[in-house]
């Protein structure tokens, strides 16, 4: 900007770029649309201009959908699209804002894959301690029996804000995070097939956060039916519940064009070579989970919009007086969440064959049969969810059968379990990685959620245990130590490849067995608790309990503290770390054949795939023929995409 | 235990630079196995005798609670499998420090993979069927029940006796034992949750329909009734009394009850649907 212009002018320069300044003068412009709109609605028809019963407020809601999106147009979410659409010439794209040269460019509206990846994984993290923040708070709370630091209804708060962001703006786009940056490097693709979708699929995430944590401010407080939302507790609670209905749609719309860039992406952009067959397992992982976000998210979407308009609109979808049905809102919620806990579980699966097949210097055992394990789960995942409601009064002869196709879905879990551990067998087991620490630990972890899952999968213990302190128990044990576990893993393992740097093993090592004794010490004790008769949700409880819970809670605080070793650890390693070679595992996927960080536009020349992703132990086999070593080629195995192997 | 090839892949031609393929013969499988074996029976011993779901005190809840043990005992044999076969695997495996070198390339072993496909296959369907029994068994209606109405509403039960002209009692419920008792549930506002943990029963009331749960108290004592589905601010505290009694104290204390069921309960009574019905014919659960 030349000097000597006055600051109107400057401004005025500053709002034509798309940017923040842009991005804010969108937001209160479509923010201001939004409300005047519906005042001057009012107007004409008559009414009071502010309708302010509990669950009204559309001159708050209607703004509060406005404003992201004059936001995400401001911050130049769809300027190319529109330019388009309007026949207006395009600006070329000339990739002079690829990759990431200083902090402010993980600031901008940026089309890199690896950009993407790092904004997804930093701003899931932001959440990931914020949720935990009020973990400790709930566990703080619950320390004692009675009420000593929150009243009963912000309790209700706590607990829906801790899972609403734990599960939709961190445990689920994490993954998306994590495979945003290495999915491509991964199949040897130059970026993800719709970068600008990419780019508008991250930007979303952040308003949904937003709207989550901003009904804090809201009159009645934050959203406090649980992330379950069940009507009709939801359709007639206060107003920050409409924010839960909305921040739900900016996180579905983000997950779903994300999947459907994954599947496209790893469809369509895969290396000559890569067949099917030669894709690393977090590549499968990310197609089954893929698979499932496109074709479920839209449930819990439309169903936010059903309890939306209950309460904004007095529609009669789950109001029984108006002839609506209470437990169908039940069914079509389960019918994405059920499959929703394999999408927060499939990429950490493929995280976990990615990292002990490379500690463990292993071909992975049995590739098949657990690439179709997963794709096994997609499919049965989808006719279980009524497991979720044995006692909620549905069709009673549903039961059975629910519980059948849950008790079967143990059977693909169990074969990933088992392939874990057969490919440790007759390996080389390295410990001295952190995230093989995790990924061994998961093994350990996961065993147990997924039996404590399949007795809840039997209709008569779940009579007993439903909505107890056992589910609890279980999903911590299944989320906590099973995903998280997970991502922590895929965290450690490739920090080197985002960073270039290393992180430091020792703090790690500290991070793992608090870690590991936090979870088991927190989650453990609460499923006695709950199978001799606490309920979960309260606030209070009998003080028969008090001594468990006490003791819970100084494992919660344990967990919790420890969480601070890992976010130094990164912090500090991420700035100040040792340099990272490119390969410092040693590891086979293409990935870690480039430099750390990888290069701009990750290749100078597409790889060629020669080979599966874990050929450990066999002499000269190659995965992948990079640029410039192309001549030891052996003969006969220069294969195409489709000729399978 | 009589070994089989590792390496399933090795005739084909991809394969044909790997080694021989090792023997499944090197691993000491029977004390695996025994380890495993003991290591199950140490945790069942430790396990079951536990009373983890509390006292019981009705039909069902010996049923359940000794399906509860069948499974622990299974559950402990799957977890000790899969810790034998981890940590021996970390004993044996564990690469020697500097060592650069790489595993046996391994790829699987299909008849191993269609073991541990159809095993736990097995053993879900028994899980399975054990429960569909259990679930028939102690949902088995008795023609000389007793049913009692359950209102729930933020933040308080209430209960009417049908064969009793719906005598009222507010927050206290009053059953005969040993005598099957049938409770029509109704919510007046939000869905609340019906469970007394003696019982091992539970069963949402849902505004706009009729549910049922079945029990036949056992044990006569004072227990509680907990609200175990989230319904506002004063969840936590949605308790009622349950008291299990003679015959004799039951009738007298529903003779002395002076409170009707108050007209906007009645109306609710009348409007009843039952959207939670029986199989679509007999015999289903």
């Amino acid at each position: 900007m030349p000097e000597g212009h006055n600051g109107g002018e400057l401004m005025a320069a500053a709002i034509k770029r798309p940017g923040w300044w842009r991005g804010l003068f969108g937001a209160v412009a479509f923010g201001a649309f939004g409300f005047g709109l519906v005042i001057a609605l009012r107007a004409i028809s008559d009414l009071p201009l502010y309708q302010t019963e509990q669950t009204g407020y559309p001159h708050i809601i209607v703004p509060a959908v406005t404003a992201p999106l004059g936001f995400l147009w401001g911050f130049g979410c769809f300027d190319y699209w529109l330019r388009w659409a309007a026949g207006m010439p395009t600006i070329p794209d000339d990739h002079s804002q690829h990759g990431a040269k200083s902090w402010k460019d993980y600031f901008k509206f940026n089309t890199d894959h690896k950009v993407i990846g790092v904004q997804y994984v930093v701003t899931t993290f932001i959440f990931f301690f914020l949720g935990g923040l009020m973990a400790m708070l709930i566990r703080a709370e619950l320390a004692q029996p009675g009420t000593q630091i929150v009243e009963a209804s912000t309790y209700n708060s706590l607990f829906s804000t801790h899972a609403v962001l734990m599960i939709f703006v961190f445990v689920i786009p994490v993954f998306a995070g994590l495979a945003n940056y290495v999915l491509p490097l991964m199949i040897g693709a130059p970026d993800m097939a719709f970068p600008r979708l990419n780019a508008l699929s991250f930007w979303m995430l952040p308003i949904a956060g937003v709207l989550f944590i901003g009904s804090f401010l809201c009159p009645g407080g934050a959203f406090d039916a649980g992330w379950t939302g069940y009507a009709p507790l939801s359709t007639g609670a206060p107003l920050g519940q409409s924010f839960f209905n909305l921040g739900v749609q900016f996180a579905g719309a983000s997950s779903i064009a994300t999947a459907l860039n994954f599947l496209v992406t790893i469809i369509t952009m895969r290396a000559p070579g890569m067949t099917f067959w030669r894709m690393p397992l977090l590549v499968w992982a990310n197609l089954s989970t893929s698979l499932l976000v496109v074709a479920a998210t839209p449930f819990i979407a439309g169903v936010q919009f059903m309890v939306l308009f209950d309460r904004a609109l007095h529609t009669n979808f789950f109001q029984f007086a108006g002839g609506g049905d209470v437990i169908s809102y039940q069914h079509i919620f389960w019918f994405y969440s059920h499959p929703a806990v394999y999408i927060m579980m499939l990429p950490g699966f493929g995280i976990i064959s990615e990292v002990i097949s490379t500690h463990a210097r292993k071909p992975i055992f049995g590739y098949r049969l657990m690439a179709l394990a997963l794709i096994g789960i997609v499919v049965l995942s989808y006719s279980v969810w009524a497991h979720h409601m044995f006692v909620a009064g549905m069709f009673s002869w549903l039961r059975v059968p629910m519980m059948i196709t849950t008790l079967l879905i143990a059977v693909p879990t169990g074969i990933k379990i088992f392939s874990w551990l057969g490919t440790l067998y007759f390996g080389k087991i390295h410990t001295y990685s952190t995230s093989m620490l995790f990924a061994l630990a998961f093994i350990v972890t996961f065993t147990i959620g997924g039996i404590s899952g399949v007795m809840l999968g039997m209709v008569p213990i779940d009579i007993h245990v439903s909505d107890t302190y056992f589910i609890v128990a279980h999903i911590h044990f299944v989320l906590f130590g099973g995903s998280v576990f997970t991502i922590f893993a895929g965290v450690y393992h490739w920090f080197p490849k985002m960073t270039g740097r290393m992180y430091d093993e020792k703090l790690g090592r500290v991070h793992f067995w608090g870690t590991l004794v936090g979870t088991w010490g927190t989650f453990v004790p609460m499923h006695w608790v709950g199978m001799d008769g606490m309920p979960r949700r309260v606030a209070d409880y009998s003080a028969q309990f008090g001594d468990w819970n006490l003791l819970i809670s100084a494992f919660a605080f344990l967990l919790g503290a420890v969480q601070l070793v890992f976010l130094y650890n990164m912090v500090v390693s991420w700035r100040f770390g040792p340099k990272a070679d490119a390969n410092p595992w040693r590891a086979n996927s293409i990935e870690w054949q480039v430099s750390s960080p990888p290069p701009i536009f990750n290749f100078d020349e597409i790889p060629r795939v020669v080979g599966g992703p874990y050929e450990f132990g066999i002499p000269g086999a190659k995965h992948a023929i990079m640029a410039g070593e192309g001549a030891e080629v052996p003969a006969g195995e220069k294969s195409v995409v489709g000729t399978g192997s | 235990m009589r070994s089989v090839t590792w390496g399933r892949k090795a005739s084909r031609r991809r394969f044909n630079r790997m080694p021989a393929a090792p023997m499944y013969g090197r691993l000491p499988i029977v004390k695996m196995l025994l380890v495993t074996i003991a290591l199950t029976v140490v945790i069942s011993a430790v396990m079951v005798p536990i009373n983890w779901n509390g006292q019981g005190a009705s039909t069902a809840a010996p049923k359940i609670d000794h399906l509860l043990n069948v499974m622990i005992v299974l559950s402990a044999f799957v977890f000790s499998l899969v810790m034998v076969m981890l940590f021996y695997a970390l004993w044996k495996f564990k690469a020697k420090p500097g060592d650069e070198s790489d595993g046996e390339p391994i790829h699987g072993n299909t008849r191993l993979e269609i073991a541990w496909t159809l095993i736990p296959t097995v053993i879900v369907l028994f899980a399975g069927g054990y429960s569909w029994k259990v679930l028939d068994d102690i949902e088995e209606p008795n023609s000389k029940h007793l049913t009692v109405s359950v209102f729930s509403q933020q933040y308080a039960w209430s209960f009417a006796y049908p064969g009793k002209e719906y005598a009222w009692s507010e927050g206290e419920l009053h059953v005969p034992v040993d005598r099957q008792v049938q409770f029509k549930m109704h919510a007046m506002d939000v869905i609340h949750s019906f469970w007394v943990p003696e019982w091992r029963i539970k069963k949402d009331n849902v505004p706009g329909i009729t549910t049922t749960a079945i029990v036949t108290p056992d044990k006569e004592g004072t227990y509680q009734l907990v609200c175990t589905e989230l319904c506002g601010f004063g969840h936590a505290t949605m308790r009622a009394t349950v008291v299990v009694e003679s015959p004799a104290e039951f009738n007298e204390w529903v003779e002395g009850l002076d409170q009707k069921l108050p007209e906007p309960f009645m109306d609710v009574l009348k409007e009843e649907s039952v959207t939670d019905p029986p199989a679509l014919d007999a015999g289903g659960a």
